[in-house]
């Protein structure tokens, strides 16, 4: 379409929403056009002074997002951190997602991908900057124009306005001019007393696109003669295809190929429903490989061996935790477990391609796309640079989209097949061939004086290593960091404290799950601390309190969350407080729950979660709010619910009726409060969900007088 | 043989095994692709679409089954972003990733056609059947009751609020030239 009668539809449309829409803010009625992603950054715009920014003519301001929406409102923040400096009219901008491309490297971690809650804290330099300098030239241009100083000239929503004559030129009008000069390389940014959009609460840009079912998720593409896949892989993780029979599959209505790839057997039809049918009439023989009779039990015993084994990789040690141990008038030592989780992202795994022999389409609802990227070239031998990777909104992320799985599958299978194809997992492909939240096992002893203060704190880990596979690189001396990150950075003041890891793969592969290694860990070790508090008779809050006396932002969030709960005040009766304190991803989030447990069922009800989060300098609060509620409902689904169990290699779960989430009926109130903050933005996609298992199993401790020690929370264990 | 119904107000007729669902009717064969695919086993919720007005969910709903009846899927449900449950959807922020909201959407308008004032409870237990991952539950709630506040004072288009599953048919079948269904259908070409 072009752009001209784009305009005229979207002013029309905006006439007539406006004439209609109640309280709406018009900009949100703007579709964001999602088909322009892949040529956004290379479409011929007049002015493009760097990979973000594209003015056209028309007036048009085009923000390229580069990193993927998946819930998270980074289409929303990072268009806000370009926006702040740019000076751009925030109710008609537009924004696309970028190809993959190097100017859109992650600066954190030096590939182009989302994840680790590193899009705020990475881009706000890079995107401020990006918009200073579209700004300083766009207004060079108009005081070329007029032939005036440009510093007597500003830049306001979408036009620069000489001050002394008050005359006005248009964005749109000055683009041609503007993308004839050189870009700056240094410009100055706004000052934090003058922003006008940064800090402020904005809401989401995708909101109408995701209300009225035109946002375009990965399962959704649809390309002319594109075909449907499915694939049978092997029910035993780690196996492969021994032969296969498909007479009976291709024999099925809508059935086109079925070919074999490496991850099992793909079924092509010309809709999904009928690929389904055609992989039910597969007949396949499976060689199972090693993990043919793996079972949970077994898992359990190479975890709990590991650690106990005389020493791991150190994680962190301080002091002489075995002296301090041998000085203290009281020895606490608990064991601590938490099982694989599955990701269970609503939109389940899938992928389109079309593999030629001169290039490659990929789309994909991708975390990762600078991987995805080489993936695809290597299996289509191409370059690159040959390979246009289209990122659509993600239906849900939490770590599983960085993995390279569902990737593979479409381009191998249109490779096969010739023609474009979409492959779609089932819920139960999802659920059973996912890269899981490692389980864990965790081994305490702590000492405590004759006072009850801590004076030695061992904790001794094993868990499969997700960066041993991910990263090998960064896996050192036996050490990934991602397993210990929760337990080796305890912040409290202990004397002596040792931490060590067993690095024990137990045949499962494991991922990134929401927060990594902090979602188990923070389980492990806040729930230990209150074990700590119980055991000298102290108030768990009280006692955290003194003891991170020299961990100012900890304490400011955990002194902010207990205020806000009424900590110490009186409950209605049969209700009961927890709390938890947790650094990660920068950031600092206390949690107070707020849980009833029935004596005779031994249910867990979470009325009440009140937060407090420290996270920086507030880029949104509507997003900072949405991430936290988003964040506790994850971490407490787990809590309540989650373990992915094996037997005979294979995983029990299949489905959200063995797999449960929480739904509204066990929805909390959550309560977010913001510590205001001068220092960095941090990380708000993960932060949230750490703190809130050992917040509602402390709180059922307080309950019941019982300790959880493993995960899910067990109701026969509270009876 | 084909298999005829009205869908958005239009009628349509599908040549397909009529054993498929009417989830992967509308999205493969059709290319409307709001509604989606979550579970499979009506455990979810996400692929809630209105037949003859009622909630359901089309992932296990035979296409066979909705012969002669009404569809309405979330594309349907308004021309232009407009009905109250929208309205409000977009006014508090809801949705995150938004994958589970047109089936989150179609559940709530579903509600307050038949109870146009829930209570509190009333709203959970019709809402029950939809997951949300990214935990929008709270601001769902909120909603639920703006957009019941909002139907109470139509801000347009009379009888767009009651009954939007015939209303909306007609009014899209009505007026295709209206900017506003330009808009969306442009969106919706890209």
């Amino acid at each position: 379409m072009s752009s001209a009668t784009m305009k005229v539809d979207r002013r029309e449309f905006l006439k007539d929403a406006a004439a209609g829409a109640t309280g709406l803010v018009i900009g949100f009625y703007l579709p964001n056009r999602l088909e322009a992603h892949a040529s956004a950054a290379a479409e011929a715009v007049p002015f493009a002074p760097n990979a973000w920014i594209r003015i056209g003519t028309d007036d048009t301001v085009t923000l390229v997002i580069d990193k993927s929406e998946m819930g998270q409102g980074v289409m929303t923040s990072l268009s806000m951190l370009i926006a702040e400096d740019l000076e751009c009219d925030w109710t008609t901008i537009r924004t696309v997602f970028a190809p993959a491309a190097k100017e859109y490297a992650n600066p954190v971690f030096g590939m182009q991908g989302t994840g680790g809650s590193t899009s705020v804290r990475g881009m706000w330099m890079p995107l401020r900057k990006a918009g200073a300098q579209a700004r300083e030239m766009l207004i060079a241009a108009a005081a070329e124009k007029w032939g005036v100083d440009k510093g007597m000239c500003r830049a306001e929503n979408s036009q620069v306005i000489h001050t002394q004559t008050k005359r006005r030129l248009s964005y749109g009008s000055l683009a041609e001019a503007a993308g004839k000069l050189a870009v700056p390389s240094d410009v100055k940014l706004k000052e934090p007393r003058e922003f006008r959009i940064l800090g402020k609460a904005m809401k989401r840009l995708d909101s109408a696109d995701k209300t009225c079912g035109r946002a375009e998720f990965g399962i959704d593409v649809r390309q002319p003669g594109m075909l449907h896949a499915v694939v049978a892989r092997c029910p035993v993780i780690g196996g492969k295809v021994a032969s296969f029979n498909a007479d009976k599959a291709k024999a099925v209505r809508g059935v086109k190929h079925a070919v074999q790839i490496s991850s099992g057997v793909a079924v092509v039809a010309d809709n999904t429903w009928s690929a389904m049918q055609g992989r039910d009439a597969l007949e396949i023989k499976w060689a199972e490989g090693p993990n043919a009779s793996l079972t949970s039990a077994a898992i359990g015993k190479m975890l709990e061996e590991g650690a106990s084994k005389p020493s791991g990789a150190v994680a962190r040690k301080e002091g002489d935790v075995t002296a301090g141990l041998a000085s203290a008038a009281k020895k606490i030592e608990a064991v601590y477990q938490a099982p694989f989780l599955a990701h269970a992202t609503m939109e389940p795994m899938n992928c389109a391609a079309h593999v030629r022999a001169d290039g490659c389409d990929v789309w994909a609802p991708t975390q990762f796309q600078g991987v995805n990227q080489m993936t695809a070239a290597k299996i289509a031998g191409l370059k690159p640079e040959q390979v246009k990777i289209h990122t659509t909104y993600l239906g849900g992320g939490f770590g599983r989209r960085a993995e390279q799985d569902f990737v593979i599958e479409a381009v191998e299978i249109s490779q096969a097949v010739g023609v474009p194809v979409q492959v779609t997992w089932s819920r139960e492909d999802d659920m059973q061939h996912d890269f899981y939240r490692p389980a864990s096992h965790s081994r305490f002893e702590a000492g405590l004086d004759a006072e009850g203060w801590p004076v030695a704190w061992s904790n001794r880990i094993a868990c499969p290593s997700i960066m041993s596979r991910f990263f090998p690189g960064s896996v050192k001396n036996g050490l990934d960091e991602t397993s210990v990150e929760g337990a080796a950075d305890l912040p409290y003041a202990i004397p002596n404290i040792f931490v060590d890891y067993q690095l024990t793969e137990t045949g499962i592969p494991v991922g990134f799950w929401r927060s990594v290694g902090h979602s188990q860990n923070a389980f492990f070790s806040e729930c230990f601390l209150d074990e700590l508090a119980a055991a000298s008779g102290k108030d768990p809050y009280e006692f955290r309190r003194r003891l991170l006396q020299k961990a100012p932002r900890h304490l400011g969030v955990l002194e902010l969350a207990a205020t806000k709960a009424g900590w110490g005040e009186t409950l209605p009766a049969g209700r009961y407080r927890g709390i938890a304190v947790l650094s990660s991803f920068g950031s600092y989030v206390a949690e107070v729950a707020e849980v009833s447990v029935d004596k005779k069922s031994g249910k867990v009800r979470v009325h009440r979660v009140v937060s407090a989060v420290d996270c920086g300098r507030t880029v949104n609060p509507l997003t900072i709010e949405a991430q936290m509620q988003s964040g506790i409902v994850f971490g407490l689904t787990a809590a309540l619910k989650g373990a992915i169990t094996i037997n005979k290699g294979r995983v029990e779960q299949g489905n959200f009726d063995d797999y449960q989430m929480l739904r509204v009926t066990e929805m909390p109130q959550i309560e977010v409060h913001i510590v205001p903050s001068d220092q960095p933005s941090s990380g708000i996609g993960e932060p949230g969900t750490p703190p809130i298992a050992p917040a509602v199993c402390n709180a059922i401790f307080a309950a019941t007088g019982k300790r959880i020690r493993r995960l899910p929370i067990r109701l026969e264990e509270l009876v | 043989m084909a298999i005829q119904f009205t869908l958005n107000g239009k009628a349509q007729s599908v040549d397909v095994d009529p054993r498929m669902p009417l989830l992967w009717v509308l999205r493969d064969t059709l290319n409307l692709t709001g509604t989606k695919f979550g579970c499979g086993m009506a455990l979810c919720g996400a692929c809630t679409v209105h037949i003859d007005g009622e909630a359901t969910r089309s992932c296990i709903t035979p296409v066979s089954e909705v012969a002669g009846k009404k569809v309405t899927t979330i594309e349907g449900l308004s021309a232009d972003v407009s009905h109250p449950v929208q309205r409000a959807w977009i006014e508090l922020d809801v949705p995150q990733c938004g994958y589970c909201q047109s089936g989150q959407i179609m559940s709530a308008a579903a509600l307050l056609a038949t109870n146009p004032r829930p209570t509190d409870a009333e709203v959970d237990d019709a809402m029950s059947g939809n997951i949300c991952r990214c935990g929008t539950y709270q601001r769902i709630r909120e909603a639920i009751q703006r957009a019941a506040q909002m139907r109470v004072a139509p801000p347009r288009q009379k009888g767009l609020l009651e009954k939007e599953a015939d209303t909306m048919g007609e009014t899209a079948a009505m007026t295709p030239d209206e900017p506003a269904a330009v808009a969306v259908s442009a969106g919706g070409a890209e």
